[in-house]
């Protein structure tokens, strides 16, 4: 009994310095990707949002679309490209609230500005996948390599090649294509 | 000692997870029964599953398993975004059934979306002794 405990002592040791360098290490990562004015697109960072919207899909992070586009969105959501996602009035200004806020064209993150840019002030998408820059950015890749990949299957789904869009990093150098690999043009 | 005690709290927790889910589906149930329902039926609540949406172009060929699989044991997937949907039943996923304003706006939803109108009490409270039946 007394040896398991040792061993059940040294376990628990290695978890917590194990546990203590991956911490030391994410934050040393931050601080590598700069501050503000390096950012790709901020994080989620709203509980409801990613509750209510991304439990169905990728939660696109506020500053993908500009403040404009989330209005449109958050008012057909009964007719949310082809599905119903109702919410109750209040959920649905607190999410006004967080999306129009962080939106695209309302804050200093270099991708969501270059987004915001790439959108003439007369239209108001509601797709990502259909602003400028992101046609841009996703044109030289073979429709191939994901309309029957059955890991991916649309260009929707961020999180299926970029390995860090949930933190909200979209860089060229992270995206791994399942069953073709790195993708770097 | 130290294992035992973990021990404990696990088991404490899992009790206090079933204890949830057993008492919001017991409240929804009785909240059906006041809005007209009676005798709620697994079997009922199995067949709504499976049963394919008539409800106008948005939930044309859709039925719940089409996210959700044929088994609520099982984890599902969205149909069109690839999301992993986690298991319904809460045999599989405790975490499911603990907040009745969450069942809900999830009947609201997906019965709109997929039936093309709302669930009535009576299949609503069909479809709950449905997931608590699922070992």
């Amino acid at each position: 009994m007394h040896q398991k405990q040792k061993l059940l002592g040294i376990g628990l040791f290695i978890l917590c310095v194990g546990g203590g360098i991956s911490l030391g290490v994410s934050a040393s990562d931050k601080e590598r990707s700069g501050g503000k004015q390096h950012r790709d697109v901020a994080p989620v960072q709203e509980k409801q949002y990613s509750a209510d919207c991304g439990s169905c899909h990728f939660a696109y992070q506020p500053g993908l679309l500009p403040a404009r586009s989330w209005e449109k969105l958050l008012a057909g959501l009964g007719e949310h490209f082809g599905e119903n996602a109702e919410v109750s009035q209040e959920v649905q200004n607190a999410l006004k609230t967080y999306l129009t806020r962080n939106a695209a064209d309302r804050v200093d993150d270099g991708r969501s500005k270059k987004i915001a840019a790439s959108i003439a002030p007369d239209e108001t998408p509601v797709r990502i996948t259909e602003t400028r820059y992101f046609v841009k950015k996703h044109r030289e890749i073979p429709r191939r390599f994901w309309e029957k990949n059955p890991k991916i299957g649309s260009l929707i789904r961020c999180e299926a090649c970029h390995t860090k869009a949930e933190e909200g990093s979209f860089n060229e150098h992270e995206v791994q294509i399942p069953g073709i690999g790195r993708w770097e043009d | 000692m130290k294992k035992s005690v973990m021990l404990c709290g696990l088991s404490l927790m899992g009790l206090l997870l079933t204890e949830g889910h057993a008492a919001t589906v017991d409240d929804l149930l009785l909240q059906y029964q006041r809005e007209g329902a009676t005798g709620f039926s697994a079997a009922a609540g199995q067949e709504l599953l499976n049963r394919t949406g008539q409800g106008g172009p948005e939930a044309e060929g859709k039925n719940c398993a089409s996210c959700h699989t044929t088994h609520p044991a099982k984890p599902g997937q969205h149909a069109k975004t690839g999301k992993v949907i986690e298991p319904l039943a809460p045999v599989a996923n405790p975490e499911r059934l603990q907040d009745a304003a969450k069942v809900e706006k999830w009947f609201l939803r997906n019965c709109k979306g997929t039936l093309g109108r709302i669930c009535t009490p009576q299949e609503k409270g069909d479809f709950l002794t449905f997931l608590l039946s699922v070992r």
